[in-house]
């Protein structure tokens, strides 16, 4: 045996080992737009997975719910396995992985609402719809969820649609409300599907990681001095 | 006790209807804190935080000064703000994001600066979709102002903020839980100790996670001084603080109110604040911090709202919101549904919480659907004690996070004040209050 050191074989990052690694990802299911916009929510992550939440709700806004191919589609654009996705997205209960209808009103029962007649507005509405709470209307157009407490509880019992508040509800203001979302009238504040992504970020990081690391190390030197000429003078 | 007349510190902009606009905030003296901290030291600013004694507003009430100073031994390099907010009946930051997006940035921000770091995460609910569109809006005119990004209002300092999106998961609001989503994982709460986020945090740096509130109330800290802050309140808790009023009462909506100058009494029936219980009711009992807390009988109504004078009465202040019912609430359905809200939620790491929220609920559903046996307050009380030995106050904790050990709360605390209730259920077949 020689004395020299023998070179240690460098350890491959997971992500090079992947069959995907150094390949452009092709979509098949994301729109070109939607594409655009997920890649530039990566850009602000320093982990491109970090983007997958954000990304979900993009794709269900395209889709209305994370179809296979949806998630064939994100797994490739943050270099992760289909099932990663999937594994993620069952986990959050705004994530469908199975179709919903183009509106889903939730229905708060949660203590607050409880104490106002939650439980008797879903009642009315589970019967006025035809659904049990998680079931989709024949049409498509409503998905009924019993929700938990969705943080307007002044307002109660509170009601979501697409996670847009619409104030407490009675029987007879809900039963309007429903007609209202299937005739279109309330197309303009809620729309079908996703309403989570109306104001993009118009601006990438600025701030680069190497100026940051210059105006840090400047700081952290300044402030060690000043603490050794803080103990100097007591 | 009384309602004192003190300043709005976090509240004071959003009687406006255009109060979460650049244009309103900057008339309002808006950035004029992150202005001032940015000609201090960091040490400085870190400083005045301190001496405000400003308690974290999430829920467990830790001094934000100390859990940041635990931090400036080694640099940090993420803030993260929680603005996930989904205890039941907790619904104060909904309010700081929706309408003050602004405040909350700048609070950001200069926290950024105190603690030097290089990236900020502001995590929101996902079912807020117009907070989320607010703050997104907000932060894009804050970057356009000079209040973000790179070298900020000429100061040499730079930093970046991502508004980043939840999805309905009330588990995320854990801070190692907010940190593995905001990974893009599942919310699984992470085993600490021995490492904290300060030490092991987002993507293995040292994190330090705020609550929303907390962050809001710190342009108006570095304006005034923490002196001025922690002159209001008394003993450990200073301040103003958010309280979030809901249930049965004529006037729910959050108050900004001084810490332990006012009860709980003046809270729930002074025509400012909650106005008193509708239709002439009595006050049956109330929950005083959260679902998570055990709750309070009318004896405790004179309690001031502080975070020591709530403990030492056997509760927890916590997140800040209180939930009145009235005589006519079934204290059966109440704390099932409280019961049922943590089945749901639990995110099935540890098995005492996985399997006993689940049991829990069933047990509580078939004695207030009439097929209760009689054996099954002991099996309760029993099973309560499998997730947190003793039913002690603070619990014990046999899980990873404290949600296990909150789900005893309503539950002991029902049984305790109303066993003749629960009694009466299983006698008859069903509730009296049907």
């Amino acid at each position: 045996m020689s004395d020299t050191a023998q070179p240690q074989p460098q350890p491959v990052p997971v992500t090079a080992r992947r069959p995907t690694a150094g390949r452009t990802p092709t979509l098949a299911h994301l729109s070109g737009a939607v594409a655009t916009r997920a890649r530039n929510l990566i850009a602000l992550y320093p982990e491109p997975r970090s983007a997958l939440i954000p990304l979900c709700h993009l794709a269900q806004e395209q889709e209305g719910w994370l179809t296979p191919g949806i998630m064939v589609d994100i797994a490739a654009l943050l270099d992760i396995t289909p099932a990663e996705v999937l594994g993620t997205a069952t986990f959050y209960d705004m994530l469908h992985t199975e179709p919903v209808g183009s509106h889903v009103v939730s229905v708060c029962t949660n203590i607050a609402c409880l104490l106002n007649g939650a439980m008797e507005l879903l009642e009315h509405a589970e019967s006025s719809l035809g659904v049990n709470a998680g079931g989709t209307t024949a049409d498509g157009a409503i998905t009924l969820e019993e929700a938990e407490c969705l943080a307007d509880c002044d307002a109660a019992p509170c009601v979501q649609v697409n996670h847009r508040y619409v104030g407490a509800q009675t029987a007879e203001s809900f039963d309007a409300l429903i007609a209202d979302l299937r005739s279109g009238a309330r197309s303009a504040d809620i729309p079908s599907h996703g309403t989570l992504n109306r104001v993009e970020r118009t601006t990438g990081l600025q701030a680069d990681r190497a100026r940051i690391a210059t105006e840090r190390a400047a700081m952290a030197a300044a402030q060690s001095e000043r603490a050794a000429a803080k103990k100097a003078g007591d | 006790m009384a309602i004192t007349d003190v300043p709005k510190i976090i509240t004071g902009r959003i009687g406006h209807p255009d109060s979460h606009t650049l244009e309103r905030y900057l008339a309002t003296g808006g950035y004029e804190g992150l202005r001032k901290a940015l000609t201090m030291t960091p040490e400085a600013v870190a400083h005045e935080v301190d001496t405000a004694s400003l308690l974290g507003r999430g829920g467990a009430g830790f001094p934000a000064g100390r859990k940041w100073a635990m931090l400036r031994k080694n640099p940090v390099t993420y803030l993260v703000v929680n603005g996930d907010e989904s205890e039941p009946a907790t619904f104060k930051d909904h309010l700081l994001i929706e309408r003050d997006p602004h405040q909350l940035i700048e609070g950001v921000m200069i926290a950024a600066y105190a603690l030097q770091v290089s990236q900020v995460f502001i995590y929101l609910r996902g079912e807020f979709a117009l907070g989320l569109e607010r703050t997104q809006a907000a932060l894009n005119d804050a970057y356009s102002h000079g209040a973000v990004g790179n070298d900020i209002f000429g100061s040499g300092f730079s930093v970046d903020v991502v508004v980043h999106p939840g999805a309905g998961a009330y588990i995320c609001g854990e801070e190692t839980a907010l940190l593995e989503s905001l990974e893009g994982k599942r919310g699984f709460p992470r085993i600490k100790p021995p490492f904290f986020p300060a030490a092991i945090g987002l993507y293995g740096e040292p994190t330090v996670v705020n609550n929303v509130e907390t962050m809001s109330n710190l342009p108006w800290i570095v304006l005034h001084g923490g002196a001025a802050f922690a002159a209001l309140g008394e003993g450990r808790s200073t301040g103003t603080r958010l309280f979030a009023l809901a249930g049965h009462v004529n006037n729910p909506g959050v108050f900004e109110i001084e810490m332990v100058k006012t009860t709980f009494r003046d809270l729930v029936y002074a025509p400012v604040l909650g106005g008193g219980i509708p239709h002439g009711r009595e006050l049956k009992a109330f929950v005083p911090g959260g679902v998570s807390a055990p709750w309070f009988g009318p004896d405790q109504i004179d309690l001031p709202l502080g975070q020591d004078e709530v403990a030492d009465a056997g509760s927890m202040l916590g997140s800040g919101s209180v939930v009145v019912m009235d005589d006519h609430t079934c204290s059966v359905r109440a704390s099932w549904r409280i019961t049922k809200f943590f089945a749901r939620e639990s995110c099935g790491q540890c098995t005492p919480c996985r399997e006993g929220s689940g049991w829990l609920e069933k047990i509580m559903e078939r004695i207030e659907t009439g097929h209760g046996r009689e054996e099954d307050l002991d099996l309760l009380l029993d099973a309560c004690d499998n997730i947190a030995p003793g039913l002690t106050w603070p619990p014990q904790q046999t899980t990873i996070c404290v949600l296990g050990p909150s789900i005893p709360s309503s539950i002991g605390s029902a049984i305790q004040m109303f066993r003749d209730e629960f009694l009466v259920h299983i006698k008859e077949g069903g509730c009296p209050f049907d």
